[in-house]
């Protein structure tokens, strides 16, 4: 992927982003290593700015049957949308890693919907806690939503207020002695683009003693 | 006495903060950084660093690779392994590949801590 977009981040501002989702999602991993019991494999986080149809297309790259996805919206000094997204054909199978194996089919599949939305929770407001922390500043998480399509369906259902332009981060994670995995994906309006390249400013300054730009308009 | 440490990280920000952290406990110290694992072996080869600071999740080899190849190739080099990813699993391949295990963000205490048990290692009760 590329920038694509007339707001760009600076080299160094996509490398604390990534770095921050880095630490978001690893913390998540921790919380999912304790629910499944087994080891959760990530890869290196990409980051991205791009348009919606980019995004769309990178997922189809990967996966090309149909998705279910656990998803946030958030909002506060940025908005956007954070979600977990696996092959259905996997979602019974991390549910019944959740939930542990003495259960029925049927009990699994009663309890399929509310195990889903209590994961994705507990992994998405892990990933965007720690980096609300590290920008200092509270984001107000919706609360989790299951939903089921194509990679274009759970994109396109974007909160209205936003643009054609995403800041888009996707992770890939794994559980491999059950054969289980997705994706950490998040979505960024572009809007919040501007206020987040000020944040991401302040976190490199915080962490480096290195004034990086101040602002967008000093880009 | 001195030491030479080398710091790898794919990400510059983490290489930034982490010489931001070494300039204030020990800015005598010569350093040298690398972004991935090739870089890291040339720059072994050339300026042979006594103490080696791997991130684990980097593109190609991974850090918890590399230290597991430095340990047979480079046993005298003290090796930590620096990751956010601190499921039980990582940690206790880190440890048995003979490195130490650093969380990620790696703190200037924590850093500090490390290296002292390694100017110091009598005096100190980490690793």
């Amino acid at each position: 992927m590329r920038n694509a977009l007339p707001v760009v981040l600076s080299e160094l501002q996509l490398d604390a982003l990534t770095e921050l989702v880095n630490l978001g999602v690893s913390n998540a991993a921790l919380s999912l290593r304790e629910m499944v019991r087994e080891e959760v494999v990530l890869s290196v986080p990409k980051v991205a700015v791009v348009t919606r149809e980019a995004a769309i297309a990178s997922l189809g790259e990967h996966e090309s049957s149909r998705l279910v996805a656990v998803q946030q919206d958030f909002e506060g000094a940025i908005r956007g949308r954070a979600l977990l997204i696996f092959p259905e054909a996997k979602s019974m199978e991390l549910v019944r890693a959740v939930v542990g194996g003495d259960l029925s089919l049927e009990e699994i599949m009663e309890l399929e919907q509310e195990a889903l939305a209590e994961t994705g929770n507990v992994l998405l407001n892990g990933c965007l806690g720690t980096i609300a922390n590290s920008l200092e500043r509270t984001l107000r998480i919706s609360l989790p939503e299951v939903v089921h399509g194509e990679g274009s369906d759970l994109f396109a259902l974007a909160p209205a207020h936003a643009g054609d332009g995403v800041l888009f981060i996707y992770i890939n994670f794994a559980v491999k002695r059950r054969a289980i995995g997705g994706y950490i994906a998040m979505l960024l309006d572009l809007p919040s683009l501007v206020a987040l390249q000020d944040l991401l400013s302040a976190f490199i300054l915080r962490s480096t003693g290195v004034m990086a730009a101040l602002s967008h308009a000093e880009l | 006495m001195t030491h030479k440490i080398l710091i790898v990280d794919d990400s510059k920000l983490a290489r930034m903060a982490v010489a931001r952290a070494l300039n204030n406990l020990y800015p005598q110290w010569s350093r040298c950084e690398a972004a991935t694992a090739d870089e890291a072996l040339k720059c072994i080869g050339e300026n042979a660093p006594d103490i080696v600071l791997l991130d684990f999740n980097m593109p190609g080899k991974d850090g918890l690779t590399l230290a597991s190849e430095l340990r047979h190739s480079h046993p005298k080099i003290n090796v930590a392994v620096v990751s956010a990813n601190q499921q039980a699993e990582v940690v206790t391949r880190t440890r048995e590949a003979g490195a130490t295990f650093l969380a990620k963000p790696l703190t200037e205490k924590a850093l500090g801590e490390y290296l002292k048990s390694i100017v110091e290692p009598r005096s100190s009760a980490a690793q």
